[in-house]
């Protein structure tokens, strides 16, 4: 490396450009901050892109609409702002004590530094211990989403699902559309975990949802050319002679998710464990901000929910790291009022029973730490 | 396999790009990362394990999981998931764990 790189200032850092990074760039930038937006995909939108189903919930919350076109609504207000400045294929790689984020862009490492920075990094998917599951065409239902939304390219001909909550129940659907055959969706609980409303649209289609069963193995040698599944006890234990083979090209697991908080452990952010949120999470208050003074988080990485809350939660980190910088938020109370209502109206009902529980745990943990 | 006809996405497959997979030359689209036209081709197996030589396709698709690293123009360890193809890119299968000497 050749010299010093120079360190790039700016009021406010938004890394991750999904659902809730994009919304808090938006809401900072409208405010007037300089803020820099960064994501390491080549596209704006993060896993909107991949969303082809319309959105349920209010009409300002955009419902009605498809993932992929609030993508391209949300970016194209950012573009109109002059102070906001998008950086994509742009990786951050590391929080340093002086408050400086290292970035790779187009082969060279930047320096950046934000008077707050809004982590927004979304989440990974999980994995699953089976016999074989390095395989190729072994994939995270994100990946198959990528494949055929993002690039439009078949992850398989005939592919085994496994997991049915929300996510495996909307891209089996997907997977149908695209022209690929679900040889069924199996799902280890005794129950289907997703709404009924995306269940039932896979079964009509004819795609078997079995429960009780997981996935024992793999098959194929160079890549994914079949899979034993069976059944599971109530101590989720399999059970001997209840093996099938399924000839299928590919597996997809589809069976959850967790944070991606790599750079809030690098800045100290105290993390908690809290399994209804999906992990590790940091701690936070009601307006996103973590006990580190000035780094807020927001979306997927702040505890597993999904696309609405995390563009709301986007909203509130946005609005919140100006007003600490001494931006002013135009009718800024009324308008934290709104989301932090809509937040919990969202949040209400049955679906949003797990949530409330990992956030009731989360304040708990909170209020005993600070 | 690319999709031809989708009830709701279409696809803007415009500017062909034209690289070449261990030697082989690969037709793409502009836009596409170079682990999706692969796949478009039928080529599954991007990477091997370090230590028993597996083989390994990609995970995630989103830069996480490096399962899907090749080496690219000479640089090894390309997150080929989340890099875009380009004419004339030289991409092979990486074997190892692509030490600095690898740059060639």
């Amino acid at each position: 490396m050749e010299g010093e790189t120079q360190v790039i200032s700016c009021d406010v850092i938004v890394i991750g450009a999904g659902p809730a990074g994009l919304m808090a760039a938006l809401r900072a930038g409208e405010a007037g901050a300089g803020v820099l937006l960064i994501d390491r995909e080549p596209f704006t939108g993060g896993q909107l892109v991949k969303q082809t189903h319309r959105f349920f919930g209010s009409k300002h919350q955009y419902a009605g609409t498809r993932g992929f076109d609030i993508a391209v609504r949300i970016t194209e207000k950012i573009e109109c702002l002059k102070n906001v400045k998008i950086l994509l294929e742009a990786t951050a790689l590391g929080y340093y004590e002086d408050g400086v984020l290292t970035v790779l862009h187009e082969g060279r490492m930047l320096k950046f530094k934000g008077k707050a920075i809004v982590v927004a990094t979304g989440a990974h998917e999980r994995f699953l211990p089976f016999e074989n599951n390095d395989l190729p065409g072994v994939y995270g239902a994100g990946a198959v989403q990528t494949l055929m939304n993002v690039y439009g390219v078949l992850p398989a001909k005939r592919i085994l699902m496994v997991g049915a909550g929300n996510i495996g129940l909307i891209v089996s659907y997907q997977l149908v559309q695209a022209g690929v055959e679900v040889a069924a969706i199996i799902e280890a609980a005794p129950r289907i975990g997703g709404y009924l409303v995306h269940a039932s649209k896979v079964r009509r289609l004819g795609v078997p949802i079995m429960t009780g069963y997981t996935i024992k193995r793999a098959l194929g040698k160079e890549c994914v050319r079949g899979a034993i599944i069976c059944k599971i006890d109530e101590n989720w234990n399999p059970v001997e002679g209840t093996e099938i083979k399924i000839e299928v090209d590919a597996v997809c697991l589809a069976v959850g998710l967790s944070s991606l908080c790599e750079l809030l452990w690098q800045a100290e952010v105290p993390m908690v464990y809290i399994p209804e949120l999906g992990g590790h999470v940091p701690l936070r208050n009601e307006d996103m901000e973590t006990p580190v003074e000035r780094i807020y988080v927001a979306g997927d990485a702040a505890g597993i929910e999904e696309a609405t809350s995390a563009m709301l939660e986007g909203e509130l980190a946005g609005i919140n790291a100006v007003s600490k910088l001494g931006y002013s938020v135009e009718d800024y109370a009324n308008k934290r009022g709104k989301i932090l209502s809509d937040l919990k109206n969202l949040r209400s009902g049955p679906v949003g029973e797990k949530i409330r529980a990992g956030l009731a745990r989360l304040r708990t943990l909170r209020n005993g730490n600070l | 396999m690319r999709i031809r006809r989708h009830p709701i996405l279409s696809f803007k497959r415009e500017k062909e790009v034209n690289f070449t997979f261990n030697g082989k030359p690969i037709k793409a689209f502009e836009g596409e990362t170079i682990a999706a036209a692969l796949h478009a081709e039928g080529i599954k197996v991007l990477s091997e394990s370090k230590r028993n030589h597996r083989p390994r396709g990609f995970f995630c698709a989103i830069g996480n999981c490096a399962s899907c690293l090749m080496k690219v123009d000479g640089i090894p360890n390309v997150k080929t998931c989340i890099t875009r193809v380009r004419d004339g890119m030289v991409v092979i299968s990486q074997h190892g764990r692509g030490d600095p000497g690898d740059i060639l």
